[in-house]
């Protein structure tokens, strides 16, 4: 098997030895193969490769960040039941795979994200309320991409892993890569699913990417499905695999094990910032809700299927360790709970204060600036619109 | 003008030797048809002038995505060597109209395909192009872009640059097309357009439940690939009475939908239950309009078109899609080289706004039976 070039050691030693070579498919007793720290029923176990020790600052900061991103993911689930919003693509059980990733970006990092990113904007500091506003069509998902260094949602499947391709060849080209200099050093993360990797756009970006050793982290939530169609449908080897065709190393971690994601994302990041290049990380966990809220997986899917993976819960496993290690005495949880009840309170609050946009402002931002022509088609509009009775100055 | 005529087996029979490959299967389809009266029901979705009904038949009140689906039922069971794939096609689709296929006719030849729309249509004009009918879907018009190249490059010069030697003739693209109130930017578009711009496809958009599953089976088996838009707003919102035999409808041919003499409306899909409301609000007012479904847009019927601009004397085009560079240009164009001296009043185009498709912005930016009616008034009054 062809190894990628030999990575130089992170600076502080903390990843052992050369991270090349660990990103290859490893034997397993069973199950996937896959990186893991923290079993479902709560466990720590070791990983030669991926280990690190993580503080109890760290690991109650994974928890909150997981319940409130759930907190939101089913408020506006319920926002859109009660016609609040047009739609929402929920996240429900890839909670881990979101705010682990989420958590090991630098601030000069930049992710481009799908449509259900939430764990992700989240850690991102994006107000959720920003995408509410989207889903609610009253905002045209329009947040600072600059200031949060989080893309705006791409509705077409695997479109964003050009633009984080191109955009990390940009960040070499500012020589942001392999200066050594913690918070110049750069990288960009691409989400997208195990549906998208069908994409002709994904496949692209991949041998772009190869092809100038770009900067990027391909990050793919294998949910196993994308609408109705299980991941067999999609490839016929486990995805992180594919990577070794393209010329960079894939690794598969537990997306449901917010340690592991965390730790792998962490290395696979510092090698794009290292100037060692792309890999693509699988995060294996599951869609435990609908694709969209127009979705009836009912329709296509065994409970038993789900019921399985409700063992596997992100949040639960997590719990389940603090309350061992006696990290959650103080009360944390139930401080927790109060706070997504406080945040559910405030999104359900604050979506219906969303305002409508102006009608004429359909017009703006088609261009940079304003055409002539279009400039005339708004003011026969506008005339239109005030020939009505009673229509207001 | 061109109406369904009395007959209406004759008038599709005729018009199915003109089009139809003499192949043993086609010839088969059109005994059958033949044998089969059809009555033409009263639409209660869309009112057509001067029809009758012949002998009676079965037909049963459907829906939009039920017509389809029978239409793919029965191309499936005509057709031993056709096969509907696509995304999610498998339990029913995202929009049902494939429903129940897979398990009648089996998972080879009723099938997912990987998440890539290039793909799809490569693969399924590979498949076309060794005699089978592949009948690909693309889950949203929206989604269809990564195709363009293959049904541009590909499908819409195999029989031309082989000298009609290899052709992807069985090859339909089926597709939900337009505005659904809640689609947004990315399910809603109204992508006809750019490819009534590619000579070697044929672009054919229904209005209605019965027109659906009489131009779909016709584009099934229409000897040239065929991309079929479906108005994704009348999947469940239009019903009517819908045979459940066999039967097509002319491609190509426009369909004149109400008599007027004061101007002639021209549209295509959910946009004619627009133009049809307007026209009834006009009539209150004095003014009497002709109403067109194209139904085909390429080759379009443009005699038709002239013989009915040519009693009114005006014309009024309404799509969806963008003013700018929409299919109403073309129409607008060959008419005004037709009719010139006949004109009142400049051709009217009452479509969407030269914006993307916007967000809440929707009932702003679609062209409403307001917008069409203000527009009938002054080219009436010009």
């Amino acid at each position: 098997m062809r190894r990628s070039r030999t990575v130089t050691h992170a600076p502080d030693g903390e990843f052992g030895p050369d991270l090349a070579e660990v990103f290859g498919p490893r034997q397993s007793d069973g199950g996937p193969e896959l990186v893991q720290l923290l079993t479902p029923e709560g466990e720590r176990v070791r990983h030669p490769e991926f280990d690190r020790e993580f503080s109890a600052e760290e690991l109650r900061g994974f928890y909150r960040d997981m319940v409130l991103t759930r907190r939101i993911d089913t408020e506006s689930t319920a926002l859109q039941r009660h016609g609040e919003l047009g739609i929402w693509a929920q996240l429900l059980g890839q909670e881990a795979a979101q705010i682990g990733s989420g958590r090991a970006l630098r601030p000069q990092d930049f992710a481009f994200p799908t449509y259900r990113e939430h764990g992700v904007a989240w850690c991102r500091g994006l107000d959720p309320l920003k995408l509410l506003g989207l889903f609610r069509g009253v905002d045209q998902g329009s947040w600072d991409a600059q200031e949060h260094h989080f893309g705006n949602y791409t509705i077409v499947i695997g479109a964003q892993t050009l633009h984080a391709t191109g955009y990390a060849m940009g960040v070499q080209r500012d020589g942001a890569v392999g200066t050594g200099d913690p918070d110049r050093d750069a990288a960009v993360i691409a989400y997208f699913g195990d549906g998208a990797s069908s994409q002709g756009d994904v496949n692209e970006a991949f041998i772009f990417a190869a092809s100038y050793n770009a900067p990027v982290v391909f990050f793919c939530q294998n949910n196993q499905w994308a609408i109705s169609e299980p991941i067999e449908r999609q490839t016929r080897i486990p995805l992180y695999q594919r990577a070794l065709g393209f010329g960079f190393p894939g690794v598969r971690v537990d997306g449901n094990d917010v340690m592991a994601t965390y730790a792998v994302t962490q290395a696979a990041l510092q090698r794009a910032r290292e100037g060692s290049g792309p890999t693509f990380v699988e995060a294996y966990t599951y869609r435990m809700g609908a694709h969209t809220t127009t979705d009836d997986p009912t329709r296509y899917r065994l409970s038993d299927d789900v019921e399985n993976w409700k063992l596997k819960d992100p949040i639960a496993r997590l719990e389940a360790y603090l309350r061992r290690n006696g990290l959650v005495e103080d009360g944390f949880t139930d401080h927790v709970a109060a706070e997504a009840a406080e945040l559910g309170e405030r999104l359900r609050a604050g979506c219906k204060q969303l305002a409508d946009p102006e009608p004429l402002s359909v017009f703006d931002h088609v261009y940079a600036d304003l055409p002539p022509e279009l400039a005339e088609q708004r003011d026969g509009y506008a005339a239109y619109l005030a020939s009505f009775e009673g229509a207001q100055a | 003008m061109a109406m369904i005529s009395k007959d209406p087996v004759q008038a599709c029979t005729a018009t199915t030797l003109r089009q139809f490959d003499s192949s043993k299967k086609m010839a088969m389809a059109l005994r059958k048809f033949g044998k089969d009266g059809i009555s033409i029901w009263r639409r209660g979705f869309s009112s057509s002038a001067g029809l009758e009904s012949s002998s009676t038949r079965d037909a049963t009140p459907v829906n939009l995505f039920t017509a389809i689906n029978q239409a793919l039922h029965i191309a499936l069971d005509t057709d031993p060597r056709s096969y509907v794939f696509g995304e999610d096609v498998s339990f029913g689709g995202v929009f049902r109209c494939t429903t129940g296929l897979a398990e009648q006719f089996g998972r080879q030849r009723v099938f997912n395909t990987p998440l890539c729309e290039q793909g799809i249509a490569g693969f399924a004009i590979g498949l076309a192009a060794m005699g089978n009918r592949a009948i690909a879907e693309i889950q949203f018009a929206d989604y269809i872009f990564p195709a363009f190249d293959q049904l541009v490059n590909e499908a819409a010069k195999f029989r031309y640059r082989s000298g009609n030697e290899f052709n992807c003739g069985g090859l339909t693209i089926r597709s939900p097309y337009g505005a659904v109130g809640h689609g947004g930017h990315y399910h809603s578009q109204s992508p006809e357009a750019f490819f009534c711009h590619v000579p070697g496809l044929k672009v054919v958009i229904p209005r209605s439940p019965y027109q659906a599953k009489g131009l779909l089976l016709a584009s099934i088996r229409d000897p040239n690939p065929v991309v079929f838009f479906e108005p994704k707003w009348l999947y469940r919102l239009a019903v009517e009475e819908v045979p459940d035999a066999d039967y097509m409808l002319p491609l190509s041919q426009a369909e004149v939908v109400r008599e007027g003499k004061d101007i002639t409306l021209v549209g295509w899909g959910a946009q004619l239950s627009i133009l049809e409301q307007a026209c009834e609000d006009a009539e209150k007012e004095g003014i009497s309009c002709e109403l067109i479904d194209l139904r085909t847009l390429i080759p379009w019927d443009k005699e038709t078109v002239e013989a009915s601009v040519s009693k009114t004397g005006r014309l009024l085009v309404s799509h969806e899609a963008p003013v700018t560079g929409g299919f109403g240009a073309e129409i607008s164009a060959s008419i005004i080289e037709r009719c010139f001296l006949r004109l009142e009043a400049p051709v009217a185009r009452v479509c969407g706004l030269d914006t993307p498709f916007p967000l809440v912005y929707e009932p702003f930016y679609m062209p409403t039976k307001n917008k069409i009616l203000d527009a009938i008034k002054s080219t009436v009054n010009y």
